[in-house]
């Protein structure tokens, strides 16, 4: 018998694998039939309100949990701050009640508000002026990196470049805002979780509550977004099933929105100046930043290991300081922290091509020898490619030197790189006599499509229908998978079920050659049949009756190093948009982006991914932004009125372009969900300087900002 | 939110009657879609709500005798519907650039007018003039979204009205009905807003037991035209950052009356008669209705982060002109 290998079947003979398949879970999710963590509400459920801090900074002298137990309907009152204990930043929780209804944990929170007494302590909030936090004592410094010796490099420089670029904070912003059913059944507690981590959250329930990670189950069938904010049971998490057992009913916990965006999470602020030099030739010969911003009260700020992003140029200088401030605390906010670096490089390298007065596209093309991973063969077609149809050579003309009239059109660019190597999974694949197939693994679909593609993956492999496929993941009863973060899961599931479903078809391979007299080497699968050659030898289902009365049931694992998956994704990114010189109002016109991405499972659900993430960059680069406020150390605009998204009209004519030859399938899958949200910020600065004339060094580039820049203020 | 009474009159009396309860510590449900969010923050707390919609004669729009008569329940999308008030394209203007639909639907004129401050200060609760210890935390703070014209006061919010600049233009009356249960007056619209001067004033002249029971559109007249613009940041919900109404009346090319209100701007709806005095007796070319916004906002004193709300404001008044100008010449 031939050696029995992994691995994806030629890509002219796929069925359904790299075509263009709606999600399995649209209808369900479209009609309101998918329950969501919000949606759940088994008899009896109690109904959690917070209270949490109106300052900055405080240390909490007093509070009453007894003066509200005995309030109308309240069932259970918990206490995230003790007496004495420090407040780091406004929204940080100090206490939670459970009733009967809504309304009455509401009256409850305010009632234990007003038995609370705070010593209000000093409080810092500003962000972007380091200077400032000098004086206040709130700076770090986070070291330095040098290569090679940039002020000989600068010396003979043909063109240097200085400049300020930065990038503000923002907040997490799912759909649904973090959050938790919890139930107890006897010593074993069932929680609802809206999180990115079914598998990785049981213990994170069982050491605080006293109990073993297997009384716990962690149910999440459905999620309204994670984005990197996801992976923890948090402290509200375990305040709802401590609730939950002083009640003894079930407590239904999710932040309100206002809170969601003080405490979800954030993402660093990144702000630098920058020297930056090329040769005669347009090749950028040194770099040399200071780079300052925050990451909350611990300090810290965008990690600059990749800094500049993505390239690796002769002569590089970098030194950082983090600032400490009083404001949420950070968490992984997709491609972390890519879309800041990006944002504060390539604004810089646009800028030296404008000195060199140079095309952006044709400095950008030069440069692609220092970018970093070897993809600059790849970024130079993928940059053919986002200039044919967005019509660069056509559309673009020299910074400001456009048509007259008060609404400018400009073009700009940026490309990016991620990893999505594959993460691990674990699933069971099981074959019912009767033909039935179904997997299990604690996985979960945190909006991605992660159904829709193992089923994919399994009805491919098996020549069968996707409706002959079932998948059940979201629990972490099922087989451990990690969580989904790092753009690993496509990568992780898809690989585990290939393998399992190649050894399980061996299996039935077996079973079919020694029943029908063929040899197991010459049999496929296809089209709900087993084919010798080309001949039909059986129908899947009386393969599967060789089963007997048991099902037949394969672990699939990953990764493995067989060729199935691999890393290391590139995109470029080209924005063509105008700017309204009367009102600062940047519109986008058309956002084109080409994206490699290994082997597609499916084509609709890849690009999918990559609107997404066109659509999450057109909000960070022009409109959402934390505001602070220095005066109370308040996150003023934390409400969906001020804190401003974009919607459908906002974002202009969106194109997704994947990059796929066949050198791409070779490389099997590859994890796609984070790196469309890298290049926007970057690629829409360019484009509106182009079009201006000048540069808004900062995102997002509100009208403010905009105006600012052409009055020649600092914006 | 704090529990309230709930009150349901059937005629405008019953309502004056409901409101002026309580010391006037009521509040009055219209459309009910910011009302719910001022409840919710605990901005306000009164102890009854009076909820209006079932008071017919609020409903609808006539032809009255020296114009349209429009109920202050009209909601946004009945303007944007109702054939009478076609004419009246500012008016249509504005209601379209809400563009979110459930607005339009439930939100009304009446509420529209007398819609608190969006003031982020205020609906933090640092009250209507923003201020913790008697500063002003908007002076020096985030003042991004606020005043840039008659903020050298203890207010310094822009008032919240999309409509009421182009109703002003219009020359637009309110009927006031309150505080006894049989009293009503007609005011110009423009003398209906004031800027506080200390927290409890509030942001019109409505006091305890009154309310706005219609809105008097004068008829129109051949040769006048009007138009609205609002700079918005975002297609779908948002407020403008500046705004402006119009009504121009014109004969043999040249104009020969003008009304230029700016939104957004100031606590209150910001009559500028200098751009009306930059308008009269000029044909309308780019450059006169340029030099209506520069008129406009000539004695703009921008807070610490706003400068740049001049600069909008005053090209919210050229294209709110040239937009009259076009629909002068048939041109949409």
């Amino acid at each position: 018998m031939a050696e029995r290998k992994f691995g994806w079947g030629k890509r002219s003979e796929n069925v359904l694998i790299g075509k263009s398949i709606p999600r399995i879970d649209a209808a369900v999710k479209a009609t309101g039939a998918a329950k969501y963590t919000a949606d759940t509400n088994s008899k009896g459920t109690l109904f959690a309100r917070l209270l949490s801090s109106k300052h900055a900074a405080a240390k909490l002298t007093a509070i009453d949990l007894e003066a509200v137990k005995n309030l109308p309907g309240v069932k259970a009152v918990h206490a995230f701050k003790e007496v004495g204990d420090e407040i780091r930043w406004e929204g940080e929780l100090i206490a939670a009640v459970a009733a009967e209804r809504a309304e009455q944990a509401e009256d409850a929170v305010k009632a234990l508000e007003a038995t609370a007494k705070f010593e209000v302590l000093e409080h810092f909030v500003d962000e972007a002026d380091v200077a400032r936090a000098a004086f206040a004592n709130r700076t770090k410094g986070l070291g330095k990196a040098n290569k090679g010796d940039v002020e000989e490099a600068l010396k003979t420089a043909k063109a240097v470049h200085k400049g300020f670029y930065g990038i503000h904070t923002i907040s997490h912003m799912c759909l649904e805002p973090h959050g938790s059913h919890c139930e107890w059944k006897g010593d074993d507690l069932d929680v609802h979780l809206s999180t990115q981590s079914v598998s990785g959250t049981p213990s994170q329930f069982a050491e605080p509550l006293g109990i073993d990670a297997s009384n716990v189950t962690v149910t999440a069938n459905y999620e309204g977004g994670g984005f990197g904010s996801k992976f923890q049971a948090d402290e509200w998490g375990i305040a709802a099933a401590k609730m939950a057992k002083e009640a003894g009913r079930p407590v239904r916990l999710m932040l309100d929105r206002a809170t969601e965006l003080k405490i979800g999470g954030t993402r660093p602020s990144g702000f630098i100046d920058v020297t930056v030099a090329a040769d005669a030739d347009g090749k950028v010969v040194a770099w040399d930043s200071i780079h300052w911003g925050t990451a909350g009260v611990g300090g810290g700020g965008v990690d600059l290991g990749q800094m500049p992003y993505p390239f690796d140029f002769p002569n590089v200088s970098k030194a950082q300081v983090g600032i400490s401030c009083n404001t949420g605390p950070n968490r992984a906010w997709r491609a972390p922290p890519h879309p800041q670096l990006c944002a504060i490089t390539q604004p810089a390298l646009d800028d030296l091509a404008a000195k060199l007065k140079m095309d952006s596209y044709d400095f950008f093309m030069k440069n692609l020898v220092f970018t970093q991973h070897g993809k600059g063969e790849v970024y130079a077609e993928e940059m053919k490619i986002a200039a044919k149809e967005i019509d660069w050579k056509k559309k673009w003309h020299p910074r400001g030197k456009g048509a007259a009239g008060p609404v400018k059109q400009g073009l700009g660019m940026a490309l990016h790189t991620w990893g999505g190597g594959p993460g691990a999974c674990t699933c069971t694949l099981k074959i019912h006599p009767d033909g039935a197939v179904e997997s299990f693994l604690g996985s979960q679909d945190i909006g991605t499509g992660t159904r829709t593609i193992i089923c994919i993956t399994m009805a491919e492999t098996l020549g069968l229908p996707l409706e002959g496929v079932k998948v059940n993941l979201g629990s972490s009863k099922y087989p451990a998978s990690a969580p989904s973060g790092g753009s690993i899961t496509v990568g992780g599931v898809s690989g585990a079920h290939r393998r399992a479903a190649q050894t399980a078809l061996w299996k039935l391979f077996d079973l079919v050659a020694a029943k029908y007299k063929v040899e197991a080497d010459g049999l496929t699968a296809k089209d709900g049949n087993i084919l010798n050659g080309k001949d039909k030898v059986c129908t899947w289902k009386q393969a599967c009756a060789l089963l007997g009365q048991m099902p037949l049931e394969v672990q699939g694992k990953g990764p493995e190093k067989d060729g199935l998956t691999s890393e290391r994704v590139g995109g470029v990114q080209m924005v063509d948009l105008s700017v309204d010189t009367g009102t600062g109002l940047v519109r986008i016109n058309k956002f084109v982006s080409v994206q490699d991405c290994g082997m597609i499972i499916d084509e609709l659900t890849a690009k999918s991914q990559v609107l997404g993430g066109l659509i999450m960059g057109i909000a960070y680069a022009l409109t959402e932004e934390q505001i602070m406020d220095n005066k109370t150390g308040r996150y003023i605009n934390a409400d969906l009125l001020n804190y401003k998204l974009p919607g459908i009209g906002d974002v202009g004519e969106l194109v997704a372009i994947m990059y796929q030859p066949d050198s791409e399938y070779d490389r099997g899958v590859i994890g796609l969900g984070e790196p469309p949200v890298i290049a926007p910020g970057a690629a829409i600065s360019n484009a509106v300087a182009n079009a201006i004339g000048v540069r808004v060094p900062v995102l997002p580039l509100t009208p403010k900002r905009v105006l600012d820049a052409l009055k020649g203020g600092q914006a | 939110m704090s529990s309230f009474e709930y009150a349901s009159p059937n005629t405008e009396a019953e309502a004056a009657e409901m409101l002026a309860a309580h010391g006037g510590q009521t509040a009055i449900l219209a459309g009910g879609t910011d009302l719910h969010n001022l409840l919710r923050a605990g901005v306000i707390a009164p102890r009854r709500v009076v909820d209006l919609k079932n008071i017919s004669s609020l409903q609808g729009v006539s032809m009255v005798s020296g114009g349209l008569l429009v109920g202050a329940l009209t909601t946004l999308d009945e303007i944007l519907r109702n054939p009478l008030l076609a004419p009246y394209q500012s008016l249509l203007q504005v209601a379209d650039a809400v563009h979110s639909i459930q607005i339009q639907v439930q939100g009304t004129l009446g509420g529209d007018l007398c819609h608190l401050p969006n003031c982020w200060y205020y609906r933090n609760g640092y009250g209507l003039l923003g201020k913790e210890k008697g500063e002003s935390l908007v002076a020096g703070g985030r003042n991004q979204f606020h005043a840039i014209l008659g903020n050298q006061g203890s207010a310094k919010y822009v008032s919240a009205s999309r409509f009421a600049p182009s109703l002003i233009a219009w020359g637009a009356q309110v009927r006031i009905v309150g505080p006894d249960p049989d009293q009503s007056a007609m005011v110009p619209l423009e003398y209906f807003y004031v800027t506080p001067k200390s927290p409890n004033q509030g942001v019109t002249i409505l006091q305890p037991g009154q309310f706005v029971s219609h809105i008097l559109l004068p008829e129109i007249r051949d040769e006048l035209a009007s138009a609205s613009y609002e700079v918005l940041q975002l297609e779908g919900l948002d407020w403008p950052l500046a705004s402006a109404g119009v009504c121009l009346t014109t004969s043999a090319g040249i104009v020969r009356e003008a009304r230029v209100v700016l939104g957004h701007v100031a606590p209150t709806p910001w009559v500028s008669h200098d751009a009306s005095l930059a308008l009269v007796g000029q044909s309308i070319t780019e450059e006169s209705a340029a030099a209506a916004g520069e008129a406009a906002v000539a004695s703009a004193t921008p807070l610490s982060e706003n400068e740049y709300k001049v600069t909008i404001a005053r090209t919210a008044v050229k294209r709110a002109v040239l937009r009259a100008m076009h629909q002068l010449q048939g041109v949409s």
